[in-house]
């Protein structure tokens, strides 16, 4: 074996349950990797050839055979699709000269699409190896290409002004955070990070910290909406050796990018939340998974917790005191499911992405087996001014049941895409008319999985906990946008990424994308829409996780509200044939032999 | 020991038990695919899934407690079962007539447990490939239904290695098989393992048919026997 293989598995101390940064190390390194490493890999980590390749096939970005210098992941969202999306995919082709997912001939570029990649206030977007491209043009498309092609690297040409990857400038010199309103709760610039942990640490108990949460009646941000202050508690309460604090940085709900801003702009509150769980619990380690279409923020948040280490913030006996804690950050590799905290604990665990079976909760059994608090980025941030400012500070903003403030994630058809703090109890309108969004038709709130609103009928609700419990992706069309194709496409989206380990969403998925494909296609009957309601019930009833549970809402929720859009495309069937069955198409072949024939023997 | 309610009949279940098992030992059978009883929950096949309490739930993942209120044969979660085993016979190619498994096979038997007569979702017909290139083992993958029996059950004796893996994800997942560990594998390892499979796609090269076509008697007890019988006699 080479230095080079000894060197990464040193690293990670032989450790199996390290395998996903095994693999990325691989991978930067040789730009893929190769079947004798996948040998090397299972030999040192103690595991089967397959037992690898079963990791490594699980996720999008990782290759097993070489597939370019530079990889090109292009956006395929919806709102990239009405910004440009297709012109940019025909500029990659033709500067490239090679077709997606393909390698060109030289093995310089390789290109794929990719899902969400965070980045819905500016598309189009690209990432380039490990960092991204944004508002792209097919002009710009050349000249990312033609750079690329003298030579230089992607970090060089998105960072002209080589920043220092650890350092803000660089971030923003790579993308935009377009935060539109002024602080609230979350962006608070210049706090005593020192101040605030000592006052914690030093005046308060654990018990306290989780009575402080609870009281403050923060619901986790993820969607879920479980409290924060209940999850700790059971949590301190739970039996384990060792206990974990995750911090879940892989945002992958198409539309949502908040996280993405939390993490730039103030990466120490979430730090803060962190460690006020790691107290409340009795925890020692802490991870941050962060998506691997954020691969432009870890040396930067690196950074962040190097600073708060010599600061005495993290580490071994915090600011002189017992209580330990460190942190540090895992990569994914590109699944949208990994978003589901038990299928993001087996992905720390280096395994596929699969969700657990549950009970147990993560809380009383996750990270290695033992209790582990995994929670929002956005939640953690938030739990950071609650220990600094208190409860009842909190409190004031929002509703009694749906306490603070909401960041949304803003894109589509509206002026002013970006991140908005909105207070818990705003309405829908409100938003629309604060973002800029005119003769807007339908709203998709909290990405596919979640809801889809008709503006006509549904502009007086509200963001709260009991009406719209948004996870922050706000999605917004106006009355030019075809409503079946967004449809199809969240429905082409999920069965993506659906992990397959159970038979619903793997098996079932791909009928309503089929279903969602025949009525674009003008052939299906009131039947085809009566079997979409009963097999959604199917997958709703039946999924292992939320993905498959949530795979059927936007159809569902477009057939209910925008009726007329589905019997536009209905057909009846007349006499004894099926509807769907076109006499000319059926006998098209037989006219054009004939035709042929008949012209041929004219001859 | 506590009560539970199972189709309105109040019965007892011992602690520890989930609900597939308790149920069985009051003489209620639950459909599966992917459960074996004794060994860890697997949760993929989800043909379990009772209404508890009013909400859907697959019946090996959720240990009983007091005062459960567990239905089996509530007419929509019936009927969600039976969807359940259809999608398998729609997503894989399932040709009962020509299988080696046939007449032995799980999900043949629980098709016709669950009355199914044919797959209300179309059939895919996907195109799938089968591997015979390790020496004892023939994988069929037409067959599989990704249960992952086989993936979490079936250990290399020396190493504790998986013999079996799933590579890819959603519907690109396919069954693998580890050449090199499976060629190691002892005869009657890998009869259990072809038993263990709940269809026909681990078959034991070796054996073939047990009986050939035409000869074959079938439904001499049904699975629904089978499962109760094991669990009554304890």
């Amino acid at each position: 074996m080479s230095d080079s293989n000894q060197n990464i598995f040193e690293r990670y101390s032989f450790d199996r349950t390290r395998l996903m940064d095994v693999l990325w190390d691989f991978q930067r390194r040789d730009n893929y990797i190769s079947s004798n490493n996948i040998e090397d890999i299972a030999l040192c980590l103690k595991l089967s050839i397959d037992d690898v390749k079963e990791t490594l096939s699980f996720y999008h970005f990782f290759l097993d055979k070489p597939s370019g210098k530079h990889h090109i992941y292009l956006s395929n969202t919806v709102i990239a699709k009405m910004n440009g999306y297709h012109e940019v995919k025909q500029a990659l082709e033709n500067e490239t000269g090679c077709s997606f997912n393909g390698v060109d001939k030289t093995q310089t570029f390789g290109l794929a699409d990719a899902n969400c990649i965070g980045l819905s206030d500016q598309e189009p977007a690209m990432m380039v190896d490990e960092v991204v491209f944004t508002q792209l043009t097919p002009n710009k498309v050349k000249n990312i290409i033609e750079k690329l092609k003298q030579g230089k690297t992607a970090e060089e040409i998105a960072n002209p002004k080589r920043y220092a990857s650890n350092t803000l400038d660089y971030v923003h010199a790579i993308v935009d955070s377009n935060i539109r309103t002024a602080s609230r709760v979350l962006f608070k610039p210049e706090r005593d990070y020192k101040k605030i942990l000592n006052t914690l640490i030093t005046t308060t108990k654990p018990e306290d910290v989780i009575e402080t949460l609870t009281e403050s009646n923060l619901k986790g941000r993820g969607g879920a909406g479980f409290s924060t202050g209940l999850k700790w508690k059971l949590g301190r309460e739970a039996q384990g050796k060792d206990k974990y604090i995750i911090c879940n940085a892989d945002e992958g709900e198409p539309g949502t990018f908040k996280d993405r801003v939390l993490l730039t702009e103030s990466p120490k509150d979430v730090l803060l939340g962190m460690i006020a769980a790691a107290y409340a619990i009795g925890s020692k380690d802490g991870i941050i998974y962060l998506r691997a279409e954020y691969w432009y923020l870890k040396a930067f948040l690196q950074q962040q917790i190097q600073d708060f280490r010599d600061n005495g913030l993290l580490g071994e006996q915090i600011l002189a005191t017992t209580f330990s804690f460190d942190i540090r950050i895992q990569m994914g590799a590109g699944s949208y499911v990994c978003g589901d905290e038990t299928a993001l604990i087996e992905s720390c665990e280096g395994k596929r992405g699969t969700p657990r079976v549950k009970p147990p909760y993560p809380i009383q059994q996750g990270y290695l087996g033992m209790p582990t608090s995994v929670n929002n980025v956005e939640t953690l941030a938030c739990a950071g001014r609650i220990i600094e400012k208190g409860s009842a500070w909190y409190k004031q903003l929002g509703t009694p049941e749906s306490t603070g403030t909401r960041l949304l994630s803003v894109s589509g058809d509206c002026t002013q895409a970006g991140i908005y703090e909105i207070e818990w109890g705003t309405s829908l309108n409100s938003v629309l008319n604060m973002v800029g969004a005119v003769n807007t038709n339908y709203v998709q709130i909290s990405g596919p999985a979640g809801d889809s609103l008709s503006v006509e009928k549904e502009s007086e609700r509200v963001f709260c906990y009991s009406d719209l419990s948004c996870n922050g992706s706000l999605m917004i069309f106006d009355h030019t946008r075809d409503i079946l194709n967004i449809v199809s496409d969240y429905a082409a989206f999920f069965v993506e990424e659906s992990c397959g380990i159970c038979v619903p969403c793997r098996a079932g998925g791909v009928e309503l994308k089929n279903k969602m494909h025949r009525i674009i296609d003008g052939k299906a009957t009131q039947l085809d829409i009566d079997e979409i309601k009963q097999w959604s019930k199917l997958l709703k009833g039946t999924s292992r996780c939320g993905l498959g549970t949530a795979m059927p809402n936007p159809i569902l929720a477009t057939l209910k509200k925008f009726p007329d859009i589905y019997h536009e495309k209905i057909i009846v069937q007349k006499g004894p044939l099926l509807a769907s069955f076109n006499m000319e198409e059926a006998t098209s072949a037989h006219e054009l032999a004939y035709k042929n024939l008949v012209q041929k023997g004219a001859e | 020991m506590v009560k539970i309610i199972i189709d309105g009949k109040e019965v007892n279940a011992e602690v520890g038990d989930n609900i597939l098992d308790a149920a069985a030992k009051n003489n209620v059978y639950i459909p599966s695919l992917c459960y074996v009883k004794g060994e860890k929950c697997l949760g993929t096949c989800r043909t379990c899934s009772v209404k508890v309490n009013g909400n859907i739930m697959a019946a090996c993942t959720i240990p009983v407690s007091e005062g459960m209120n567990i239905e089996v044969n509530e007419p929509d979660v019936t009927d969600m079962r039976k969807a359940l085993v259809e999608l398998l016979f729609s997503e894989g190619n399932h040709n009962c007539p020509s299988c080696e498994k046939s007449g032995r096979c799980e999900l043949q038997a629980t098709g016709y447990e669950v009355d199914m007569m044919v797959s209300r979702f179309p059939y895919r017909f996907t195109p799938r490939q089968v591997d015979h290139s390790s020496k004892y083992v023939w994988l069929e993958r037409d067959r599989c239904i990704f249960c992952q029996r086989c993936v979490d059950l079936v250990r290399d004796k020396e190493t504790d290695q998986k013999i079996f893996s799933i590579k890819g994800r959603g519907t690109n997942a396919r069954i693998e098989i580890d050449k090199t560990l499976a060629d190691k594998m002892p005869a009657e390892q890998v009869r259990a393992a072809s038993d263990l499979c709940p269809v026909g796609c681990i078959i034991d090269k070796s054996q073939g048919f047990d009986v050939p076509i035409g000869q074959r008697k079938f439904e001499i007890e049904t699975i629904k026997e089978r499962a109760l019988k094991g669990s009554i006699d304890e």
